[in-house]
């Protein structure tokens, strides 16, 4: 025993000797949560992943993983209708992050840099035909080709793009994104074939010797509706009318055109006539504002460039100059009926947008098919009851956005790449949602949204220039870091800083932190004071 | 003196960044830039395996407060404990948790060993080398009070820091001169005409300090760390006698959930009910602002030391409880936001 002085009997030593983690019944666990907008994209986007690399300034990066999801980021930034951003925690400390903005911002700088998709390391020997080079087709063709097959790309039309470039106009999709996207993914080495239309997929599929096919022909046959009309009325449809803007000859619908529906085609087409020199474009819809499936903004901005509204309207017929249309009432059930009150309005034309419907004469002669309203059946898997054809965009039941259409061409090719190799596709269990009651939004600075300018509306209303132009580098930056990181450490050190207890390990950038269980003792304060709910508090097994 | 009515500076010097402004670290900002606490190596002068309660708010505190003190003066410090809690808790002997110079005498002398150990450093021409001393509250507010006041007055160069935690914690909960109005503890029972501490106790220490006309006094809060850690860094660059008052909760005896520490930190500044300031000379200097105004009910409904005043709906205490907080408010200008952050 050493020499100690007087009274002292003991050498001194660490507290570490003392293992403070046995008095623990909870145990904290680091997790990884959903972020509600990853939740919410139907084309399954990694949101808070590409933010996360965005708000450094590293955008390239960000722009591959935001890709490994999406191949069209600069026209989803354009087109989609963001449903990330109305599930967006941060609506609850000020308002939304501009995912969409910031999305757009960093396709348009893969655009301005030039930056490439790499091509697969390895071929995989298989053939897959993807019909219809709209969202869905491009979409099943990338995530296809990056797994090694082999894929041609088959449309009807004189050009790629499907409804982004027939349906959707210009002054919200300028085509020189859109081409630089397709010819993009077209580099990788998929084969483009143009005006090439199927007309039996079996047929087809056996020549080409393709081992499966994804069928996404969209829907481009513009519903019609009985108007008796006079013999030199013009009643022509929507889809016709954008299409043909796409043409030499541009359409030609006079001074006073009607627009009759409530969709997002029908805003499409009143404010494409407003551009082609109408003086008066009127919406005419059977019910109100309110039941209008057209998104709000979109009826905002058209009301804006001066597009006129009747609703509660429906056209009983059509003469030479002139429209006769019918007032309605909501009944209780909120159905329009007949009041037998009309109205005269002068018109040139009247343009239905009524929806559209599938030209599905490519499956005739498919065994094993179902069809439903006017859409096929697919299962689960994007496979339709013919064996190794699948289908996926406006040609199956969904909601008809281009977002839900690249959607269904990543998850189709994922389920056609497993169906080639014998296998099934099981996607990875999804995490529980991050609600923002898992959130301390204490941590978080107040900091509005940037609004993305809208174009002058005198200069839009005669011109075909993009209406909503683009965030710059700072405020997309800006953008990006008010992004909460919900439910993913994003390495705020807030763990580390807060144990009284100092059992939080930090590993260094990158590789976050690790709890010491021999020293924790269970008290919850880190995943209290956790900002974005990556920590859960579990019981411990006694 | 004009500087009286200059308001607090930043506590950082941060561009705007949305994500993690307050939080310990920030990866978007320079290793400078960020707390002590954010760092890999800090010094971590309380080391793991003390024995302190779940959600130490102390543990935490003095932590927070010695490894800023370590940083600011190049690891050149000795520390001198008083008895309390945080001497319990971190040195049952032979076992001790503190990483740095640490000395221990009596309950009641801390101050005056620091001023003795500070001393001593000047005769041995050891001027780098910087004293804090440190205590709970009864070691400061009651039992070392005399001693306090000495190295006040004497202006003697030692950093002294009482971590508030308004009551006698590891000898069963017992009342002290910090202990608030109405808060239960073993020696003021929620009896009687009036239950808990009685109105109108009790005493101010900070403004005690300031009194004294000292260098330096500030309070703070473990809610706010950069805030903390500046005025501890701040207060290691001025020479004479400095005090700083944390405010540390105390799951054991404010009868609080131990995951709630921070958050009753954070909801005492955000009440009102701690104001967090700093003097110099005298005269304040700074307020940090609220950031959000919370009800004082949100303070005290988490802690069961205050069960009686919800329990038997005393309306008449929790007003009181209120206007205390109100007039901390209007007396620092917690509230107005002119020039400040």
């Amino acid at each position: 025993m050493p020499q100690h002085p007087f009274a002292i009997t003991l050498d001194v030593g660490s507290s570490l000797a003392n293992q403070t983690g046995s008095w623990r019944n909870e145990r904290p666990i680091y997790v990884d949560r959903l972020p509600p907008c990853n939740n919410a994209c139907p084309a399954g986007e990694n949101i808070q992943g590409w933010l996360f690399h965005a708000e450094t300034g590293d955008y390239e990066t960000a722009w591959r993983v935001l890709t490994q999801d999406n191949p069209l980021p600069a026209c989803m930034g354009r087109v989609c209708y963001h449903p990330c951003e109305s599930k967006c925690n941060r609506a609850d400390v000020d308002s939304a992050v501009g995912i969409n903005s910031v999305e757009r911002f960093l396709g348009d700088q893969a655009i301005k840099n030039g930056w490439k998709f790499e091509a697969p390391k390895k071929e995989s020997g298989k053939r897959v035909l993807v019909v219809g080079a709209g969202p869905s087709g491009l979409s099943a063709a990338y995530h296809l080709r990056r797994l090694g097959h082999k894929v041609v790309l088959q449309d009807a039309g004189p050009k790629p793009g499907g409804m982004m470039r027939f349906g959707i106009p210009k002054y919200r999709l300028p085509r020189e994104v859109l081409d630089a996207e397709v010819q993009r993914i077209l580099d990788m080495g998929v084969e483009l074939k143009l005006n090439a239309k199927v007309d039996n997929i079996q047929e087809t599929m056996k020549a080409g010797k393709f081992d499966a096919a994804f069928l996404a022909v969209g829907a481009h046959i513009g519903k019609r509706a009985y108007i008796p009309a006079g013999e030199a009325a013009k009643i022509v449809d929507a889809v016709s009318v954008l299409r043909s803007m796409e043409g030499e000859e541009k359409p030609l619908l006079g001074r006073k055109v009607v627009v009759y529906g409530g969709g997002n085609t029908a805003l499409d087409v009143a404010r494409t006539a407003k551009r082609l020199g109408a003086s008066e474009s009127i919406i005419v819809y059977r019910r109100t504002r309110a039941k209008m499936p057209a998104h709000d903004f979109e009826v905002e901005e058209a009301l804006e460039e001066g597009v006129t509204m009747r609703w509660l309207s429906t056209i009983k017929r059509m003469d030479e100059g002139n429209i006769t249309i019918e007032k309605m009432e909501l009944d209780k059930t909120g159905f329009p009926q007949p009041t037998g009150v009309f109205e005269t309005l002068e018109a040139d034309s009247v343009v239905l947008a009524l929806g559209q419907d599938v030209d599905l004469s490519l499956l005739n002669g498919v065994p094993g098919l179902t069809i439903k309203d006017g859409v096929v059946e697919v299962g689960p898997n994007m496979m339709t009851g013919a064996s190794g054809i699948f289908a996926g965009g406006d040609m199956v039941p969904s909601e008809r956005t281009v977002t839900v259409a690249v959607g269904h061409g990543k998850k189709a090719a994922r389920h056609i790449d497993a169906w080639l190799n014998g296998k099934t596709y099981v996607p990875s269990e999804k995490h529980d949602v991050a609600t923002f009651d898992k959130l301390n939004a204490w941590y978080y600075t107040d900091a509005p949204g940037t609004v993305r300018p809208v174009l002058d509306t005198v200069r839009r209303q005669s011109t075909f220039d993009e209406v909503v132009s683009g965030l710059d580098e700072t405020n997309a930056l800006y953008e990006a870091r008010r992004c909460l990181s919900c439910g993913n450490c994003f390495e705020c050190d807030n763990c580390y800083g807060v144990c009284p207890d100092n059992a939080v390990i930090k590993l260094g950038p990158g590789n976050r932190f690790k709890f010491n269980y021999d020293y924790c003792k269970g008290c919850g304060v880190c995943a209290e004071e956790c900002p974005c709910g990556a920590i859960a508090m579990v019981p411990e097994e006694i | 003196m004009n500087d009286a009515v200059k308001e607090m500076e930043p506590t950082q010097k941060l561009k705007f960044y949305q994500k993690g402004t307050f939080t310990v670290g920030n990866r978007l900002v320079s290793e400078a830039d960020r707390t002590v606490q954010a760092s890999i190596e800090r010094s971590n002068a309380i080391t793991c395996g003390h024995r302190a309660c779940q959600g130490c708010g102390e543990a935490l505190g003095a932590r927070y407060v010695v490894d800023a003190a370590m940083r600011a003066t190049n690891n050149n410090l000795i520390v001198v404990n008083a008895t309390g809690c945080l001497e319990v808790f971190t040195t049952p002997y032979p076992e001790t948790s503190w990483q740095v110079a640490w000395v221990h005498s009596l309950f009641g002398n801390a101050a005056a060993v620091a001023t003795g150990v500070a001393a001593a450093m000047r005769v041995k021409s050891r001027s780098e080398v910087r004293v804090l001393a440190q205590g709970g509250d009864g070691g400061t507010t009651d039992i070392g009070f005399g001693c306090l006041s000495g190295m006040f007055e004497r202006n003697d160069d030692v950093l002294y820091v009482c971590y508030d935690n308004e009551g006698y914690m590891n000898t069963g909960v017992q009342r002290s001169s910090a202990t608030p109005p109405a808060a239960r503890t073993a020696t003021t029972d929620a009896v009687g005409d009036e239950p808990g501490n009685v109105f109108g106790t009790g005493k101010n220490v900070p403004k005690i300090a300031m009194a004294h006309g000292i260098p330096y006094v500030a309070t703070a809060s473990v809610a706010d760390l950069h805030d903390l850690e500046r005025k501890v860094t701040k207060a290691m660059s001025i020479h004479g006698a400095r005090y700083i008052h944390v405010q540390v909760p105390c799951p054991l005896g404010w009868g609080s959930a131990s995951h709630d520490t921070i958050r009753l930190a954070r909801l005492a500044v955000e009440s009102g009910v701690f104001p967090v300031f700093e003097a110099e000379y005298g005269v304040i200097t700074g307020r940090r602002k609220i950031r959000n105004r919370v009800p004082v009910v949100e303070y005290l409904k988490l802690q069961k030391r205050y069960a009686h005043l919800f329990k038997n709906g005393d309306a008449p205490r929790l007003e009181r409880l209120q206007k205390m907080a109100d007039r901390n408010i209007a007396e620092f200008d917690l509230l107005s936001h002119e020039g400040n952050v």
